[in-house]
């Protein structure tokens, strides 16, 4: 265990002075998620502009779900991309041949080989506007420290999502865009689950689980989740953590390798 | 002119083998547009309460237009050229006879026809899902649709062409098409019709390439046609503005140029 500290203090310290070489891209980044936190702001407000509501979340509950989301979607640019999009080219290239000779677990390596920072403007500005409507809607540390529990579920979840899909080149080698049809269907997250008509939700809970990345940490920080949301959101993320790794498993026996 | 066909011909069809040896790719493509029909939900959802001036029906057929429009309007010349001016394989282009963007553009125009099947399938899904809103566009709204389509095709691969030609100056021209992507996406009209927007954001967003790439062509297609002469002006007039910023960059991008081995 505390070899694989170190290796992640190395992976992410390199990581990280590579990108500080490109500091204008910070601004650059900074200033595209702000934008886009203006166009989420915009498209939220055209709902609730002549007085509709989401069944049970007012102005301020959806922007907590859209700030969770926001925060999420900072975490996957940070780890997510960098890492889980990159194995396809290890396949495709073969390079996944040196990954596999070293003495640590292949999936640590390729989920945690690089770090970028420039997911940061998303998490901050996520935070942000999650500890706005949490002061108009009167939450304290108490309500955030328990939905730091469902939302570490969630990042979970969907980390074993991606890998999944991230997996499945060893098998078809060209489909780098296979993770696109998962971040499409994510952006479904923006909203809380109540806004969508049954059929969506049944979708987005049971197919594609969105209601667990965004929806459930929202109510449980407004103390409005069951504990069994809690607890099915802690399985999902339990259920998928383990199958991702069986998974890859599964899928490295038929890794040939290229050219061989 | 029988030159420009024959290259035309010969590209489309080389082209057109080159995408559909790679179907699943296109087919999850596809599936990545589903931006649209996650919204057409939360609108039909809102607009079961008559607060909104559009009936769930036609928020349906708004939504499953512009999927479409937006399936003919995917362009992504800027992230290929980037690579080409960075890594220097532009030059061996710059030597033949013919200007290096007709072979995107073709390759573009290919695309359509390989994804058309299954766009079309995915709106078949949809409409078992809301069977009552099915619908046909009256021919002229069709013909005019469709026109506004090829037009905002061509806008929008022009929009994108022109800032790749940053390259030649920065490594890092994708960042502007990020940020105009984002226009795009709020004021197209992809997250919710114009007429739902308010009136003054609506005035302002009409001077704005934005809706004619998505909203324009899909409220023709739905026969819900607004100011269609004014409609095509605009685009016209974008057309002409970026053409002209284009060449320009063009000309001055190649003086510039000295990618890798060149």
């Amino acid at each position: 265990m505390r070899r694989y500290w170190r290796v992640l203090g190395l992976f992410w310290g390199t990581a990280i002075a590579a990108e500080l070489e490109y500091r204008l891209n910070f601004i650059v980044t900074a200033l595209i998620s702000l934008g886009g936190l203006v166009g989420s702001l915009f498209g939220l407000f055209l709902f609730y502009r002549t007085g509709y509501q989401f069944e049970g979340w007012n102005w301020e509950a959806a922007l907590l779900v859209l700030g969770l989301f926001t925060v999420l979607q900072g975490f996957s640019t940070t780890i997510l991309i960098p890492n889980l999009n990159k194995i396809v080219t290890q396949v495709q290239q073969g390079t996944l041949d040196f990954v596999l000779l070293k003495p640590i677990s292949s999936q640590f390596w390729l989920s945690t080989r690089v770090i970028s920072p420039w997911g940061l403007p998303d998490v901050l500005f996520g935070l942000a506007m999650i500890g706005y409507a949490g002061r108009r809607l009167g939450l304290g540390w108490a309500d955030y420290g328990l939905a730091l529990l469902p939302l570490t579920f969630g990042a979970i979840t969907l980390y074993s999502l991606w890998f999944m899909l991230g997996a499945t080149s060893i098998w078809f080698v060209k489909i780098y865009n296979v993770t696109e049809v998962l971040r499409g269907l994510l952006e479904a997250g923006r909203f809380p689950i109540a806004a969508y008509p049954v059929a969506y939700r049944v979708f987005f809970t049971f197919v594609v689980p969105v209601a667990f990345l965004t929806t459930v940490p929202a109510q449980t920080m407004r103390g409005e989740g069951s504990g069994w949301w809690l607890l099915a959101s802690a399985l999902l993320a339990v259920v998928l953590l383990v199958l991702a790794n069986q998974f890859w498993r599964f899928a490295l026996r038929f890794y040939t390798s290229a050219s061989s | 002119m029988p030159k420009a066909f024959k290259v035309a011909r010969v590209m489309l069809s080389v082209y057109y083998a080159y995408m559909v040896e790679y179907r699943a790719e296109l087919v999850f493509w596809v599936l990545s547009g589903t931006f649209p029909l996650i919204l057409m939900g939360l609108w039909v959802e809102a607009a079961q309460g008559d607060r909104f001036d559009l009936t769930p029906t036609e928020l349906v057929q708004y939504f499953l237009a512009v999927f479409l429009v937006r399936q003919f309007t995917v362009v992504w010349v800027i992230w290929e050229f980037e690579r080409e001016v960075v890594e220097g394989r532009l030059s061996p282009y710059l030597l033949q006879p013919i200007d290096p963007v007709w072979r995107h553009f073709f390759s573009h125009v290919s695309e359509r026809f390989a994804r058309l099947p299954f766009a079309i399938l995915l709106v078949g899904l949809f409409l078992l899902l809301y069977p009552y809103a099915a619908w046909l566009p009256s021919l002229g709204n069709l013909v005019l649709g469709l026109l506004a389509i090829v037009l905002a095709f061509c806008l929008r691969f022009l929009m994108q062409y022109t800032f790749a030609l940053a390259a030649f100056w920065t490594e890092r021209a994708s960042a502007l098409e990020q940020f105009w992507f984002l226009l795009y996406t709020f004021l197209s009209g992809m997250v919710a019709p114009l007429a739902l927007f308010p009136d003054a954001v609506r005035a302002v967003v009409l001077w704005t390439p934005f809706p004619y790439l998505i909203y324009f062509p899909a409220s023709l297609l739905i026969n819900r046609p607004e100011n269609v002469a004014q409609g095509f002006m605009a685009m016209i007039l974008w057309l002409a503005l970026f053409w002209g910023l284009n060449r320009w960059l063009w000309r001055q991008g190649l003086k510039q140029y000295s990618g890798m081995g060149a």
